[in-house]
């Protein structure tokens, strides 16, 4: 069983027709159910549910603030390498962008960690580019060693890799696993992967659960919001969370929705979302699965965060670099992944979280 | 003479308010009177005198929800 | 913590659990129940004298500061609830006055429309006038118009002990009334007031549960008790939603 026959009983779906004939009663018939089907999941993503976003808002803070607190998860991205042997037209490693491609050495990367740990982070997340060579998976996992020495919580965000390898990082000391399946849409994928590994679409669908039968704590999936149509693209997104969050009971399931910003390489998004769907997509993922979390990265605006914590919002990146490394100082011109927006650092948002009345938290797991 | 108390008849021989009051064995204090469907302050019922037919009611303030 | 005072008419009160005099086994039994639970206003009725009993005072145990709330127990009409206002007033009630007027006597329901009539005319003559009424909010604004000091609305029937059948009938009045709003009736337990009070009602008025209690300063207590800890969950949620804007979509205002 994969998520991908869910995917294909819904290959035939008219979204643009439901959507069409969704109702204000639709609307206000979903937000009295306590347990949302995926046809409510559908009527808090149409349109008309913009007609209602404030009444979807307060139950989604208050939902949130039920099953989280007024917590807010802060977490660093780790860069390592930014080698890729994947040609993804929308990103700034893509292979055939002409960056500076750089590994970081283990000496490196202890640096950076020094920089970080006197941040109150303790919690990284590591990413390579899409590179087996140049990034294999021991490498990873002694990098993993590395940053056990000072952060008590490590994700990766990395190529795919199978359930072994998963569990070897898992055994490593990694608990967390991000990955995004980036676009939902098969035809689109094909369109927008060119080459490399990652142009395997079943393959790059199934990692997150390969992920949660290794036995990471926390799988996070999420697209890329712009590659795709947005609606039925964040349907799916919180379909795939919902299968993996009633299928492993164990594993904290959390969703992305990064809507694609300008990368090296100038390719714009096919899709357009503007923040009011933003903000309406994770307020439908926030009902639709009540206990799975919801990250934000430095995509966004300090402004918009600040607002998404009473949106559903319960993980932040904070102080973040997307160049590699980039830590510890080193002034070099390093390409970032993507644009970052909130260039705030960890003392400031954690300040801010504070003053709106949300515990930053940056230490929630420590393994044994 | 016959005054009505309450909505029952009652014989009387006469006399002040005050008197009828205080002979029936209840506390000033403690009752509020409608005189001929008047309320009349404690200080006059002295100055009243009863006469046939009038009309009392007698109240106390008890317990209640 | 504070909490701010309960306004009703010219009074103030600190306590929001109100108490009534009423179905005591002994009304010795009063001013302990008073004291065990800080009540500081209790309701009393006016009866004709039971000549063949000797006439007690409930006044005399009712402590001087205690705030009287004489109520029209017994009035069928406007004009008989008129007439037991003016009668308790002069009997040194006090000014406070709670319309109880009931026609129904299957279900003990409060007559809305005579309760509406009986305000109106005590409002002029200078009363503090708390009706009791079935909620219903178009009834309460009208009331509110014509001067009531509060608004009383029933939880479920008098003696039922169901609580807060009306719940949903009695947010729309805290949601809406400018008056305090005061739950009275079919209250039977401690979380029954808690819960009002967590609705955001004003205050509670607790007669039956507490006086007939096997030990009533004991229920009187645990009662008080209710009252503050629901009143405290409500101000909590209060002090958090005022951290957003005051504006009327605080959340998602600002996509617009």
């Amino acid at each position: 069983m994969s998520f991908y026959k869910i995917i294909e009983e819904f290959k035939n779906f008219d979204f643009n027709g439901y959507f069409k004939k969704v109702t204000d009663e639709d609307i206000r018939k979903t937000l009295l159910k306590e347990k949302l089907s995926y046809k409510d999941f559908l009527n808090l993503l149409s349109t008309k549910a913009q007609d209602h976003l404030e009444i979807i808002a307060n139950r989604a803070h208050k939902s949130t603030v039920q099953y989280f607190g007024r917590v807010i998860n802060l977490f660093m991205p780790l860069y390592i390498s930014n080698y890729c042997s994947n040609e993804c037209i929308y990103c700034g490693f893509n292979k055939k962008n002409r960056i500076l491609r750089k590994k970081l050495s283990f000496k490196e990367i202890e640096e950076e960690c020094r920089e970080i740990a006197k941040t109150q982070i303790r919690h990284i997340l590591l990413l390579t580019g899409g590179d087996r060579a140049a990034s294999p998976p021991e490498f990873i996992r002694e990098a993993v060693k590395i940053l056990k020495k000072y952060f008590s919580s490590i994700s990766i965000e990395v190529y795919q890799m199978d359930e072994n390898e998963y569990l070897m990082l898992k055994n490593a000391g990694v608990d967390g696993l991000t990955i995004y399946q980036e676009v939902y849409d098969e035809e689109i994928y094909s369109k927008v992967h060119l080459s490399g590994e990652k142009r395997d679409y079943l393959d790059r669908l199934d990692a997150p659960e390969r992920g949660a039968k290794a036995g990471f704590r926390m799988v996070n999936t999420g697209a890329l919001m712009g590659l795709g149509e947005t609606r039925s693209e964040a349907f799916f997104c919180g379909m795939h969370a919902k299968y993996l969050d009633d299928k492993y009971l164990d594993t904290e399931i959390s969703i992305s929705l990064p809507r694609l910003r300008e990368a090296e390489g100038g390719f714009k998004p096919n899709f357009c979302i503007s923040d009011k769907s933003f903000v309406q997509f994770m307020l439908a993922c926030r009902l639709f699965i009540p206990r799975a979390g919801l990250t934000v990265s430095t995509r966004e605006s300090p402004e918009l965060r600040d607002r998404l914590i009473y949106l559903g919002a319960t993980r932040l990146s904070a102080g973040s670099r997307t160049g590699v490394g980039g830590y510890a100082g080193k002034k070099e011109e390093n390409t970032p992944q993507f644009v970052i927006s909130d260039n705030r650092s960890v003392d400031e948002i954690v300040s801010t979280l504070k003053a709106k009345g949300f515990q930053p938290v940056f230490k929630d797991w420590e393994l044994f | 003479m016959k005054i009505s108390v309450n909505g029952e008849s009652e014989k009387i021989l006469g006399g002040t308010l005050m008197n009828y009051i205080i002979n029936k064995g209840l506390k000033p204090d403690a009752v509020i009177v409608e005189y001929n469907y008047k309320l009349i302050k404690k200080a006059e019922w002295e100055n009243i005198l009863l006469k046939k037919n009038d009309n009392l009611e007698i109240l106390s303030i008890v317990g209640g929800g | 913590m504070e909490d701010e005072l309960l306004k009703i008419g010219d009074r103030v009160f600190k306590n929001r659990l109100f108490t009534g005099t009423g179905k005591f086994a002994s009304k010795e039994l009063i001013p302990s129940m008073l004291e065990a639970s800080g009540s500081e206003l209790i309701t009393v009725a006016l009866r004709r004298v039971d000549f063949s009993s000797k006439t007690e005072n409930i006044l005399d145990y009712i402590p001087e500061n205690i705030t009287l709330l004489p109520n029209t127990s017994g009035a069928r009409t406007a004009d008989e609830a008129v007439r037991i206002a003016r009668i308790a007033r002069e009997a040194g009630c006090g000014n406070l006055i709670k319309i109880e007027i009931i026609t129904d006597m299957k279900y003990l329901m409060p007559d809305n429309y005579e309760t509406l009539l009986a305000v109106e005319i005590l409002v002029k003559e200078g009363f503090v006038v708390l009706p009791y009424v079935l909620p219903d909010l178009p009834l309460a604004k009208r009331l509110e118009e014509a001067g009531a000091a509060a608004v009383m609305p029933l939880g479920s029937p008098i003696g039922s002990n169901r609580g807060l059948e009306t719940a949903s009938l009695i947010e729309m009045l805290v949601e809406n009334c400018l008056v305090p709003v005061i739950v009275d009736a079919g209250i039977g337990r401690p979380s029954h007031a808690a819960k009002a009070m967590e609705m955001g009602a004003d205050a509670v008025l607790v007669n039956t549960a507490i006086s007939s209690a096997e030990d009533p300063a004991i229920m009187g207590k645990a009662f008080s008790l209710a009252v503050k800890a629901g009143r405290y969950a409500y101000l909590a949620e209060i002090a958090q939603e005022s951290k957003l804007a005051v504006a009327s979509s605080p959340l998602t205002g600002f996509l617009r």
